[in-house]
């Protein structure tokens, strides 16, 4: 064997790998993936959300593997979730069942079980805080027992931590949209191609797995004039529900799997043309991630209306927000397009010449 | 199996049950030759639309006794070409060659390498755009209903708005072909050169789009004709006069390099595999002819 060709790509890979370790080892304090888990809880259900996987670990994991970028952690538990055989598939939950730990309307101020704030940035003045830049621990930790104490304290008065919902009042009074009850079986986008035109459930499943602010964006293009949607915010509730799936030892059981937190919206969108009663739309994503579940709702609901907009136009929707795709196709862009450039220089050449030729004559 | 990751993972990545449904899926693209089959593309550990839809045919057809190549551009060295060979090695640990004769499957992106491939020999390529109306109307939807009528009027009068506006009724890559006088499809970006190389070969042609979640194939001794008009005959790029500055080839598919000192143009086998083979057969010759 005489001549063996080296063109590098091997090379620059290994070397490219190894300078990306160091990058995301500088400095001297090590990321621990219970810091990342505990106190970027935000930026973790994100994670999980676009990622369609609940696993608080694996996120923090992925973010500390990846230099905390959104877009490279959801792909990795993507991957992840890709070799996972699924065994089980969980029963219906229902959002009435949530035990709640925030909860607004802002369609009634007085809802039964009552409005419950919870955390929210909402009220917060967005102003630096350059005491944390030297935040004592133990001060923290006291702060955080006397705070369980004083919870503790006022357990008793506490409300109730499941509420029936608000958008029911508005039922019973037969204020809402009628729709039909679909008891189809589920689509589900990570098993088969999504078929068009979507199913609601398949719709429901890509809007919550959909890329955070490629779907806030699209809700407020809908909101701010390119769509129709004119939405009063009927119930946010943000909590956790009990995910069961059949016990496999004993037919007609349940086997409690776990606790997965969400957060869930029903939208009241107005009246549809020529119709009677206000139109719902509904969002629920992992985590705690108001301003997604909102645009959700708002998305859902245009998908039903027949306007020329792009929010309601459900192939532009649906086939754009996944994270993996929009950041998968934008970033192939990098890779050498030698052999299709040539061709097309070849036509460019061409038609020089033929127009050259034309010339002459 | 172990990856050099230390973890387990099965056997060509993926779970045997989505390896079963990939493989269903393109039984159903060779029974109908040409017809994108949508199917639950999964995601990989690699990009979505730098290979996926092949990574996963070329996961769900490899056994343990398969030896792979795998090219982008023609090129066994290109970046995402050993990207994508590392994973399925990791993943298979199956041997992997440069040679395309020794290849049982080979995945490939824009090329069809030079060597003709044989009836045992399966090439995987890897798709971006898999549907040939999308210029003719964005939704699938509506597509899908011209496939299935066989209304191929749109694409036609693409192509001559095309000829009227630049001269020329061809796409660079990619140019779409008629499939068993029945489907017209995307090529995948190959060359124009390399279009003819799908008609009535011997080998089985899979395309895999990942992220459109697209299977279709073109099976062996299975029409495939390029559209043309017949006062614009199918013309592929023009590779006269040059020649490969490191193997002498002529009339193959060359990359075109620049010497930025000199200002000079060169030419080089787009297929390395083959400029490879062509370079060692002349050194053996020459050490014979010495020895």
């Amino acid at each position: 064997m005489g001549y063996v060709a080296v063109t590098g790509g091997q090379e620059a890979i290994d070397a490219s790998i190894e300078l990306l370790k160091e990058y995301r080892s500088g400095g001297d304090a090590p990321v621990e993936i219970a810091v990342l888990r505990n106190r970027m809880g935000l930026l973790i259900d994100r994670i999980m959300s676009e990622a369609g996987l609940y696993a608080p670990d694996y996120a923090a994991l992925a973010l500390k593997q990846c230099e905390g970028s959104p877009e490279e952690a959801v792909f990795l538990l993507r991957a992840y979730r890709s070799t996972l055989p699924r065994n089980y598939t969980s029963h219906t939950v229902r959002g009435d069942d949530m035990h709640i730990r925030r909860r607004i309307s802002s369609a009634f101020k007085d809802i039964p079980g009552g409005q419950i704030l919870g955390p929210s940035y909402d009220y917060v003045h967005r102003l630096l805080n350059f005491d944390l830049i030297r935040e004592d621990e133990t001060q923290l930790k006291r702060w955080r027992s006397d705070f369980a104490e004083k919870a503790a304290q006022s357990g008793a008065v506490s409300l109730d931590d499941q509420a029936p919902r608000v958008l029911d009042l508005l039922r019973e009074e037969g204020l809402l949209e009628v729709v039909e009850e679909d008891v189809s079986e589920p689509c589900d986008v990570t098993m088969e191609k999504l078929p068009l035109p979507a199913p609601r459930s398949a719709i429901l499943q890509t809007l919550t797995r959909a890329d955070t602010g490629f779907i806030s964006g699209l809700a407020y293009s809908d909101i701010r004039g390119f769509g129709m949607s004119h939405p009063t915010i009927g119930e946010l509730r943000y909590g956790s529900l009990e995910i069961e799936v059949d016990y496999p030892l004993a037919e007609g059981e349940s086997w409690y799997v776990g606790d997965i937190f969400v957060t869930e919206v029903e939208g009241l969108m107005g009246t549809r043309a020529g119709g009677e009663g206000i139109g719902v739309g509904y969002g629920c994503v992992i985590g705690r991630n108001d301003t997604k579940a909102i645009a959700m709702s708002v998305l859902d609901h245009a998908l039903t209306l027949s306007i020329d907009s792009p929010t309601s136009d459900m192939e532009f929707v649906l086939l754009h927000g996944d994270c993996l795709e929009m950041n998968g196709f934008i970033s192939h862009l990098k890779l050498p397009h030698y052999v299709t450039f040539q061709s097309k220089l070849d036509s460019l050449r061409m038609r020089k010449r033929s127009l050259e030729q034309n010339a002459d004559k | 199996m172990q990856t050099n990751n230390g973890q387990d993972y099965n056997f060509a990545f993926l779970d045997e049950g989505s390896k079963r449904e990939i493989r269903r899926a393109i039984l159903h693209a060779i029974a109908i030759a040409g017809y994108q089959v949508p199917f639950g593309s999964r995601e990989l550990p690699i990009g979505r639309g730098w290979g996926t839809g092949g990574i996963q045919l070329t996961m769900s057809l490899i056994g343990p006794h398969d030896r792979l190549k795998v090219i982008d551009q023609g090129n066994d060295d290109s970046v995402n070409a050993v990207s994508i060979k590392r994973l399925l090695q990791a993943t298979t640990g199956v041997e992997t060659t440069t040679d395309t004769a020794q290849a049982d499957i080979i995945q490939s992106r824009h090329r069809i390498p030079e060597e003709p491939l044989r009836a045992d020999q399966v090439l995987v390529l890897q798709v971006p755009t898999p549907e040939p109306l999308r210029s003719v109307d964005a939704h699938e939807e509506v597509t899908r209903q011209l496939h299935a009528d066989a209304e191929y009027t749109g694409i036609w009068v693409n192509l001559f708005e095309q000829l009227l506006t630049r001269g020329s009724p061809f796409r660079g890559a990619d140019h779409p072909v008629t499939v068993d006088g029945r489907y017209v499809m995307n090529p995948s970006p190959i060359p124009r050169y390399d279009n003819p190389k799908l008609h009535e070969a011997q080998c089985l042609y899979l395309f895999g789009a990942g992220r459109e979640k697209k299977i279709y194939a073109v099976p062996p001794h299975t029409s495939v004709v390029s559209l043309a008009f017949d006062d614009h005959p199918f013309r592929q790029e023009d590779m006269s006069g040059r020649k490969c500055r490191l193997c002498g080839a002529e009339n193959v598919y060359f990359d075109e390099i620049f010497d930025p000192q000199t200002g000079e143009r060169f030419y080089q086998c787009s297929d390395t595999g083959y400029c490879l083979k062509r370079r060692n057969a002349q050194q053996d010759n020459k050490e014979e002819s010495h020895g």
